[in-house]
């Protein structure tokens, strides 16, 4: 009898113990980060607590690696396959959206006010996606170089204008210190391209497409201020100052730091491993030729999946996910830029004083997130062709004037990308 | 000395330097990737400007070894792959050499215009056709020990049925079978073999050089899978090696894991290879003298 109580007590107790497991409901998440253990850490970690913070649903994640992830999703959405959860790189989110991958966040966007607007994913007015950290880019230098030199430090107050990059460059050319003054990590023609040098294009004053229409590239992609800056990028590599297309693979990560470059554009990705290398190392902001100095901006951002069952489910974990100290946490593991000034002051390298606080600054300050348009992973490729064109030595106003007509007819075929 | 172009043992020498060079201009990317994968990540950056890239000098270590394990499932993508790419190989062999041998002994009407269809397959890149048939397997039914499923995605048998037969598999077994003796066909029809009994008691002990080149070009073909696995399979049990790859193409990449890996992942295709080359050698020769 006894026995029969306490079996049955068992068996109460631990049916009770099961409800809340029982009861939650499944939801998919897949993610761009396999093989990358800090970013996969801290999701898990993530996951896990959301998992146990409540009962009415419980994430599993599927990573993928970064470079065949949208293979993957396009396929994927094919066959009817997504997921609840997608995690879409920024400058890619239109796409998806247009092409109905991904539904709009049901949460409101004042929920993520003080986030940087480059992880805020934004298309026809409506938020689509958010991201957890951002990056940004600026010009390697060492302060040893800049006094040898006798170069001004720039500030993002006042910044270099094109003269002053120029002499800089010029002064470490005729220094003999170095094979080159400047590394652009040209051997990278994916989307580092329209990332880092679009902006350069922005600051002349022209742009991939006419951002006030997003119909054409006529007349930014080939008008007067994108022939200056075809000219002023090709004179880069005939000028002997940056190392072309060629350019080994491994200079990008270690030729500035065995002082093969004086100067070095490159992501704040590379930041902490650089600082660790060179003790004077200065990450200064982008100069200004004209229109403004500019960086990119925009990284990877979740998203709910338009085929989602349960987008309320997926809303949910995200914003759970958007609590400062995952922001921090994945700052803190990956070195990348935290989306929120609160949570950057929890980080170890971004917070006041921070050995990185100036690339929260620079991204605040400079950033510009790609052209917001479905057409832009079409256009990316377009630009990145055409600035390996030139930097090879095509003809600058051919290649711009090729480039924009084969934007143009991209947009044509699509119909205008719902652009109204 | 003066050049004496009946010296044998100079000409000798000559063809056995150029050889020789031949054979190191093909084995330097894998002494390459060998030595880089017991460097770290400076040192084999540091060594690609000099010759010191082929050498296993400086700091070895299996640190890229391990390294390799901790990011990715090495063991699990190596065992897929071997895996989906055993079982094909092995059904292709079977239903390959079987259609060859209608094609080639059999007679039946609309024979030669269904062989010609067959190898004009040959033509049509795998690309052209990914996309309609990822949309028929998504949609595909399959009885299973626990009841019927709608869609083939994410399976080991996505990976494997449709690569089972091939074109040129069937064209290769086709050519083979044709040039074996029609008299011991005949001879063993006449002696009151079955069809059944010619293909698996006659025609496939002679096959062994055909079915060594067919497997070895069924394997590489199947154990580089990238696109199909890729766009059929999003659960990690079941990814191959090629795709596991991506694992270490971070935004920093850890060049001496890269190497590691793809150490780890080169050794059965090498074991393969040196199972089999025998037969394979002799496959090619044989086709080069009837050529």
């Amino acid at each position: 009898m006894n026995l029969t109580k306490h079996l049955a007590g068992v068996v109460i107790a631990s049916t009770c113990l099961c409800v809340p497991a029982l009861a939650q409901t499944k939801l998919t998440m897949w993610y761009h980060g396999a093989g990358n253990e800090v970013e996969s850490r801290t999701l898990n970690q993530i996951v896990s607590d959301f998992n146990a913070s409540q009962s009415d649903w419980a994430v599993t994640i599927e990573s993928f690696p970064e470079k065949s992830y949208n293979d993957s999703v396009a396929a994927a959405a094919l066959a009817g396959n997504l997921p609840d959860i997608l995690d879409v790189d920024g400058p890619v989110m239109p796409n998806w959206a247009w092409a109905g991958y991904l539904q709009p966040l049901p949460i409101d966007e004042s929920e993520f006010a003080d986030f940087l607007p480059g992880t805020k994913g934004v298309w026809d007015g409506k938020l689509y996606s958010v991201g957890l950290w951002d990056a940004a880019v600026a010009l390697f230098a060492r302060q040893s170089t800049l006094d040898e030199l006798g170069l001004r430090t720039p500030t993002l107050d006042k910044p270099w204008s094109r003269e002053e990059f120029l002499a800089a460059l010029d002064a470490a050319k005729a220094s003999g210190k170095y094979e080159f003054a400047l590394d652009l990590g040209m051997n990278d023609q994916a989307e580092w391209y329209s990332y880092a040098f679009s902006p350069f294009l922005q600051s002349f004053g022209g742009d991939i497409v006419d951002r006030s229409t997003y119909k054409t590239a006529e007349g930014t992609l080939n008008g007067e201020a994108a022939q200056a800056f075809g000219k002023w990028w090709q004179s880069l590599f005939t000028g002997g100052y940056a190392p072309g297309t060629s350019e080994d693979p491994a200079d990008q990560q270690t030729g500035f730091i065995d002082g093969k470059f004086a100067f070095q554009w490159n992501g704040n990705w590379r930041a902490v491993a650089t600082m660790e290398a060179v003790n004077d190392v200065v990450f200064l902001p982008a100069p200004d030729f004209g229109a403004g100095n500019k960086i990119g901006a925009g990284s990877w951002q979740f998203g709910v999946s338009a085929k989602s069952k349960h987008p309320e489910g997926a809303a949910e974990f995200i914003k759970f996910a958007a609590q400062d100290k995952y922001l921090a946490a994945f700052s803190d593991g990956i070195g990348l830029i935290p989306p929120t000034p609160s949570a950057a002051q929890m980080t170890k390298n971004y917070k006041d004083g921070g050995p990185l606080a100036v690339f929260f600054d620079l991204s605040k300050a400079q950033a510009l997130v790609r052209p917001v348009t479905p057409g832009y992973v079409v256009q990316a490729k377009v630009f990145t062709k055409a600035l390996a064109d030139i930097a090879n030595g095509a003809d600058v106003a051919d290649t711009l004037d090729a480039a924009v007509d084969e934007i143009d007819a991209d947009i044509e075929s699509n119909g205008g990308y719902g652009h109204r | 000395m003066a050049f004496n172009p009946d010296n044998y043992g100079l000409r000798l020498f000559v063809r056995y330097l150029v050889l020789c060079l031949i054979a190191l201009i093909f084995i330097f990317p894998l002494v390459f990737m060998i030595n880089s994968s017991f460097k770290p990540d400076s040192q084999l950056l540091a060594d690609t400007s000099s010759l010191r890239a082929f050498l296993p000098v400086g700091d070895i270590s299996l640190n890229n070894y391990f390294g390799a394990f901790r990011r990715a499932p090495v063991g699990l993508f190596v065992l897929n792959s071997v895996l989906v790419t055993g079982a094909t190989v092995l059904l292709s062999l079977l239903i390959c050499s079987m259609a060859a041998f209608s094609f080639a002994f059999l007679r039946w009407k609309g024979r030669d215009v269904v062989l010609s269809i067959v190898i004009a397959t040959l033509i049509i890149p795998f690309e052209t056709i990914a996309i309609p048939l990822l949309l028929l397997v998504s949609k595909l039914p399959w009885i299973g020990l626990d009841g019927l499923h709608w869609g083939w995605l994410n399976t080991y048998r996505v990976q494997i049925i449709p690569w089972i037969a091939d074109g040129l598999t069937i064209f290769l077994f086709v050519q083979y079978f044709k040039g074996l003796p029609g008299e011991l066909i005949e001879a063993s029809r006449v002696e009151g073999a079955s069809w059944w009994q010619v293909y698996y008691r006659v025609v496939m002990p002679l096959s062994g050089p055909v079915l060594a080149t067919a497997a070895i070009l069924k394997f590489l073909v199947m154990y580089n899978q990238y696109l199909w696995p890729l766009i059929v399979v999003q659960q990690e049990n079941y990814r191959p090696v090629m795709v596991g790859l991506g694992y270490f193409f971070q935004l920093n990449v850890a060049w001496g894991e890269v190497m590691a890996y793809l150490t780890l992942i080169t050794v059965p295709v090498l074991i393969f290879y040196l199972f089999l080359q025998r037969a394979f050698i002799a496959s090619i020769a044989s086709t080069g003298v009837k050529g």
